[in-house]
């Protein structure tokens, strides 16, 4: 995929170009198949190179879930706010946060099934977050 | 090969711990080292070893060394967080088996709480990191409730089963005259000590303390000519899987599964050999991921392994005896207490505390966000 900009990182310009534009990307192993996230320049489960990008569907099950009520300095006005570990369809386990519904700790469970939406992040930047599917 | 009394530990002692605000991190841990000589009969002259963690400093191992006065001939900064001091044990058995040293102190302190250290709360958002930075999780805790979500969801492990290690942990504390935290504690009190983060509550929590510990350790021949009675190193196995919890394999699985294995190997010693335990209790899901890991039950049995505070005085499983880090001192890397304790008991020091005829000691450090996990198996004979 090509960005306007030479990478400054190179694992994860191309990553946040998708962001940018809607799109949750991760990496495809070319030798083993594996699923990649986060995105880097090589394979973790071959060792392989250059695996290349794809474009998830952003469905996928929360495996992990924890609503916090004590947070960093930069998050402190957003308390309660919940975090997620989700499995992606396409093989993958990566971090998001939840849009909140207002129930604190009963936003999410494990198991449930959500699909990735995008909301500005503390920078201003949008970064992807999960919501019920 | 083994590691299998390679080496044995001569000498431990801590610094004052709690809150202690005339000193620096320097100062506590020269405390420390002093303290751990004498106790081992050894003079700083007879150093030739040095082992530390910590991220106070630019270049630690240097700085330490410069302010003891020391020159080491064989160096290890192994820096893998709260079990660094675990794989230090096994990596100086290895260089004392080696010829490479004969008195190593393994060494950490911390003013954390005093000074407020800044180093430790800076939030990485770069590299691997930028990819869990912007959800504000907290760090550690929210890697910790995000595992406790996994098992409490796939195996019904309860909040009130992780209550009852903390009050039982509190309750060893309440017979160690320098635990920072002596008062009674009761499950319902935990339940109700506030979430920080779900489904982990503020008394599942480890302490926020300062401190310092320093372990000696010597060859096999140095260990004879001293007058204590030397705790030998049986068995060390260590093992890291990841760097953030959201690339940790499974989140009910430590790397404790790896080490374990090796250590018990090595050691040649059973589960029900082992006549206490120290394991590294940063918090309460802790100590039950790491239970499971090391086989001391199935997977799953964690949460009714602690329910009703078998692992308390007086219990079935005496494990944290000094009262841990959830009540003890938790000056920020925790592992090097773990392996104090366990040398004092079976010592026989440890007066009111004393497991009655322990002869085998295991320790399990772990660090980061379940991430690095040492296990040490240590014996009398």
């Amino acid at each position: 995929m090509s960005d306007d900009k030479p990478p400054i990182d190179p694992d994860a310009d191309p990553y946040w170009a998708g962001v940018a534009a809607g799109e949750l990307r991760y990496r495809r192993c070319k030798s083993c198949g594996a699923a990649i996230f986060f995105p880097r320049s090589i394979c973790p489960k071959c060792g392989a190179p250059d695996p290349v990008w794809a474009v998830s569907s952003g469905t996928g099950i929360v495996y992990a879930c924890t609503t916090v009520h004590r947070a960093p300095h930069a998050f402190a006005d957003r308390v309660p706010y919940t975090i997620v570990l989700v499995d992606l369809e396409e093989g993958f386990r990566m971090m998001g946060g939840v849009i909140a519904n207002g129930r604190g700790d009963d936003d999410i469970s494990v198991g449930d099934r959500v699909i990735v939406t995008f909301k500005d992040g503390p920078e201003g930047r949008p970064v992807p977050y999960f919501e019920p599917a | 090969m083994s590691l299998k009394k390679a080496c044995a530990i001569a000498g431990v002692a801590e610094s004052r711990l709690g809150i202690v605000s005339d000193s620096t991190v320097l100062t506590l841990q020269a405390e420390a080292f002093a303290a751990a000589l004498a106790d081992a009969g050894l003079e700083k002259s007879d150093v030739d070893g040095l082992l530390v963690s910590g991220a106070w400093g630019r270049l630690p191992q240097l700085q330490i060394a410069e302010y003891l006065g020391i020159q080491p001939t064989y160096a290890d900064s192994t820096s893998v967080g709260g079990a660094s001091f675990e794989f230090h044990l096994g990596h100086v058995a290895a260089a004392i088996q080696a010829g490479l040293c004969k008195v190593a102190v393994i060494l950490y302190g911390s003013t954390q709480r005093s000074k407020r250290d800044k180093y430790i709360f800076q939030i990485r958002s770069d590299l691997g990191y930028q990819y869990e930075a912007p959800y504000g999780l907290p760090t550690p805790v929210g890697a910790y409730a995000l595992a406790a979500s996994r098992h409490f969801a796939e195996y019904g492990t309860t909040s009130e089963q992780l209550a009852d290690l903390a009050v039982a942990t509190r309750e060893w504390a309440r017979l160690n005259p320098k635990a920072y935290r002596r008062e009674p504690l009761t499950r319902d009190e935990v339940l109700k000590s506030g979430l920080i983060a779900s489904p982990l509550h503020r008394l599942d929590c480890c302490l926020f303390t300062d401190g310092g510990g320093a372990v000696v350790v010597v060859s096999p021949d140095i260990a004879k000519t001293l007058d204590k009675p030397p705790v030998w190193l049986l068995g060390q196995g260590e093992s890291h899987s990841h760097a953030q919890i959201s690339e940790m394999p499974d989140l009910t699985i430590t790397p404790a599964a790896q080490s374990g294995k090796r250590a018990f190997a090595m050691a040649g010693v059973t589960h029900d050999q082992v006549n206490v335990a120290e394991i590294y209790d940063s918090f309460t899901i802790t100590v039950l991921l790491t239970l499971e890991s090391l086989g001391f039950c199935k997977p799953g049995e964690g949460g009714a392994f602690l329910e009703g505070g078998r692992t308390g005085p007086g219990g079935e499983f005496p494990l944290n005896t000094n009262g841990g880090g959830l009540s003890y001192c938790h000056p920020g890397q925790y592992g090097v207490f773990l392996i104090i304790e366990a040398v004092r008991q079976l010592r026989g020091e440890c007066e009111v505390r004393q497991v009655a005829d322990a002869v085998i000691a295991l320790i399990s450090g772990t660090g980061g966000v379940l991430s690095s996990n040492a296990t040490c198996i240590l014996g009398l004979e």
